[in-house]
Formats: C-alpha cells, sequence, structure tokens
C-alpha cells in the first residue's frame, strides 16, 4: 500500500465521488417522477395509458442495465440521437428506476384505506384535492423505505455507467489500475468512497424503517 | 444492412454462444447459492447473537458494496494479492455465489419465520424429534415459499451477468461488440442492431422467468 499515492489520488475521487452522486441524484429525481406517474396511471387504470405503463415496466424490468446504456449510448448515435455519456447515464438509470419507483409508489397508494378517499369526498374535497391533499402525502409516507431502498439500489447501480465513460468512482479505479498499476490503492480507495457515501443512506433508510413501523403502531 | 448484419457469416451463432455463457454464469451460481443460501437461513434463525451479527454484518456488506465493485476486487484484487490470473468466467461466479447466497440466505430466513407456529407446536404434538420437524415440517413448506424469490434472483443474476464484460469474459454483449467492430466499415448503423436484438433477447429470456414467478406467487399466496 501505498500512502502517498493514495493521500494524493484523493482530490480525484472527490471529484468522481461528486459525479456519482450528481447521476443519482437526477436519476433518483427522474425516476420518481416516472415512478409516481406510471403508479397513478396504474392504480387508477387510466386507460390508453395503462398498456404502455406496463410494457414499459416489464421492458425496464427484464433488461440489464448494461444494455440499455450501450443502446443509448452507441445504438441511438447511428441514427442521429448523439447524447453524451452523462446525458445517457441519468437516462438509462432513470429508465431502470422508474419501474423499481412505480412499483413502490403503487404498493403505498394501493395501502391507503378506501375510507380516506371516501372521507375526503364527503367533506367536499374535488377528487384532485383528495389526491393531492390526503392520498399522495399518506402513500408517500407508507412507501418510504422501498423508496430509499430503490435510491440506494440506483446509486449502486451508478457504477455501470463507467462503461460508457463517465468519469465516476468506478471509472476512476479503473483508470488508474490500468494506467499506475495502483491496484490496491485504487481498489481501497473505490470501496472506502462507496461506503463513505451508501453507508449514510442505509443507516438513514433503517431508520425510517423502524419510524415507520413506530407509526403504524397508532393505526 | 439492417438487421442483415445478424445473419453474416455465424453472427448468430456466436450471440448465442454468448449467451450460452451467461447462461452458464446464471446457472452455476444460483445453484450454489441457493444451496449456501438455505444453510446460511437456517444459521441465521439461530438464536445465538454472535452468529446473527455476523449473519447481518455479511448481508450487508453484499447489500451495500455495489457488484460491480465486488468483481473488481475479486478479479483484480486477486491477481495482484496471490499474483495468479483467475479466469473472469469464475471470479463472476464466484461473486455471484456469494451475493446469492446472501439473498437468498435472508430469503430462506424470512420464509423459516414466517411459518405459523401451530405447524412445529402440532409436529411435536405428534411425537416428532425437533431434527424430524425441520426435515419434514419447516423446511418442505419454506423452500415453496422461498420458490418465487429465488425464480426472481435467477433473472436479476441473469441481467446482472452482463457486468462480466467488463472484466473481460466473452457474453453475448462482448460479442456483441466484437460483431460491430469487425462491421465498423461495411455496415456503420450495427451496434444500433446488435444491441437492439440483445436487449429482445435478455427480455425473451427474463420476461417469461418473471411471469412463472409472479404466477407460483399467486398461486402460492394462500
Amino acid at each position: 500500500m501505498n500512502w502517498q499515492y493514495i493521500w494524493n489520488a484523493v482530490p480525484r475521487f472527490i471529484d468522481a465521488t461528486l459525479l456519482t452522486l450528481n447521476l443519482s441524484l437526477w436519476s433518483i429525481i427522474l425516476s420518481m417522477i416516472i415512478g409516481v406517474f406510471c403508479a397513478v396511471v396504474l392504480v387508477y387504470k387510466i386507460r390508453g395509458l395503462q398498456g404502455f405503463v406496463k410494457a414499459y415496466i416489464e421492458l425496464s424490468r427484464n433488461t440489464p442495465l448494461l444494455i440499455q446504456v450501450f443502446f443509448l449510448y452507441f445504438g441511438l448515435s447511428k441514427i442521429g440521437i448523439k447524447l453524451d455519456g452523462f446525458t445517457c447515464g441519468i437516462i438509462g438509470l432513470a429508465f431502470l428506476g422508474g419501474s423499481y419507483m412505480a412499483e413502490a409508489f403503487r404498493a403505498g397508494l394501493e395501502a391507503v384505506s378506501k375510507g380516506q378517499i371516501e372521507s375526503a369526498l364527503s367533506l367536499g374535497l374535488t377528487s384532485r384535492q383528495a389526491f393531492r391533499y390526503v392520498i399522495f402525502p399518506q402513500a408517500f409516507a407508507i412507501s418510504t423505505p422501498a423508496i430509499g431502498a430503490n435510491c440506494l439500489f440506483l446509486m449502486k447501480e451508478t457504477s455501470v455507467i463507467s462503461a460508457i465513460a463517465v468519469a465516476e468512482l468506478m471509472f476512476l479505479a479503473k483508470d488508474i489500475i490500468g494506467m499506475d498499476y495502483k491496484t490496491n490503492e485504487a481498489l481501497f480507495l473505490l470501496v472506502v468512497f462507496y461506503l463513505i457515501i451508501l453507508l449514510p443512506v442505509s443507516v438513514y433508510i433503517r431508520y425510517l424503517e423502524r419510524r415507520l413501523r413506530r407509526a403504524k403502531y397508532g393505526a | 444492412m439492417g438487421l442483415g448484419i445478424l445473419f453474416q457469416g455465424s453472427n448468430f451463432e456466436r450471440l448465442l454462444g454468448g449467451l450460452g455463457v451467461t447462461a452458464e454464469i446464471a446457472f452455476v451460481s444460483v445453484f450454489f447459492a441457493c444451496i449456501l443460501g438455505v444453510l446460511l437461513g437456517i444459521v441465521m434463525t439461530s438464536r445465538n447473537k454472535i452468529i446473527r451479527f455476523w449473519c447481518r454484518f455479511y448481508l450487508e456488506v453484499v447489500r451495500i458494496i455495489p457488484l460491480l465493485v465486488l468483481l473488481f476486487l475479486v478479479y483484480f484484487g486477486f491477481a495482484k494479492w496471490f499474483n495468479a490470473h483467475l479466469d473472469g468466467v469464475l471470479v463472476c461466479i464466484v461473486v455471484f455465489v456469494f451475493w446469492g447466497a446472501a439473498e437468498m440466505g435472508d430469503l430462506v430466513r424470512g420464509a423459516l419465520t414466517s411459518i405459523e407456529k401451530h405447524q412445529v407446536e402440532a409436529a411435536y404434538a405428534l411425537g416428532l424429534s425437533k431434527m424430524q420437524t425441520f426435515i419434514y415440517i419447516l423446511l418442505p413448506q419454506s423452500l415453496k415459499r422461498v420458490t418465487p424469490g429465488a425464480i426472481n434472483l435467477f433473472t436479476r443474476m441473469v441481467k446482472t451477468s452482463s457486468l462480466a464484460m467488463l472484466i473481460g469474459v466473452l457474453e453475448v454483449i462482448k460479442v456483441g461488440q466484437q460483431i460491430i467492430e469487425t462491421s465498423l466499415f461495411t455496415d456503420p448503423s450495427a451496434a444500433l442492431w446488435i444491441y437492439g436484438v440483445i436487449f429482445v433477447l435478455y427480455f425473451v429470456i427474463c420476461y417469461p422467468l418473471s411471469l412463472f414467478s409472479k404466477y407460483l406467487e399467486s398461486r402460492w399466496e394462500n
């Protein structure tokens, strides 16, 4: 282990970590938007869109992320749609994460009892208001642990984006192994930096789960 | 041009060959992961705090570290530390078994603890020993409950084995890449078609499996 080398490489790893976080953040936001949309379509059985959403979920769940991003990055550029690696990565991750988020939100929406929506409507709320102020907040709370798990999953999956030359953590480690033959140092830093960003998220999810379980006692 | 590239020379056979490697990794890993996972799941129900802590620790390590990082750790780390080259397929199988055993163990643990208490009590009342209760009452019921989850794990392994190409395994995507590179000048749009076809191939394999697991889940729910 060459500690001097590790020390000098830390700034590069911090840059790469920021890129990993950036990728994660965008893909989490986008996949949550997709997820809410798909869950609403599925739960409220909106005709016309339902088949489309179902097809999307099956497609995204049954294909690996790597081939999705390869198709976006290498395939689409052949028909004139040229996207840079970062954009492809976000699109790929959002495409993958969207279906997982949809599943989480769907479970949440279905868990809100019918009585809630009926009493909201009988109080004179429009169905849109009932969804916005009564159903959605409760559903969101219920699906929080699942959403958190999906966030962790997406953050881990960003490592795959290294395959299309986005200089995030995995890519940097591969680079150092290839360029400087500093295998031990690169792998050590790689694991340390992944733990730095993933451990807090994992601990926080555990905390949320426990809080939700406690909240359920009252119900 | 277009899809024609698929049938030039032995391209299609080569892709299927690559798919074979993918299937091999997934099958072998899921086989060992199931065996180890059942054992681990039994250990995880132990009341010993130290044992439970280490099981928990193992599970968390597997869940927190990205699989690609684990693959790199074993592939490059092993070469560096023991000065020996491990074949990429072998590395993949080792990592997938390590991962799958943890996931499977958690599934089996969940199933074992979900079996109703009266089942065990009834078995004792009938005069079965602890061992007999476990083998004839607990294990068969929990294995049944675990099956949909195990199939899901298998589809996840099929999908994740695509990462094997990043440590130099000649699986279906790598073969696709080679085909694209050899036809770079004759057919510049090959990337679109080849990756598209591989996308569909994965879907064709994984979709029936997830349908099957969903079917089993709904059928065995009660």
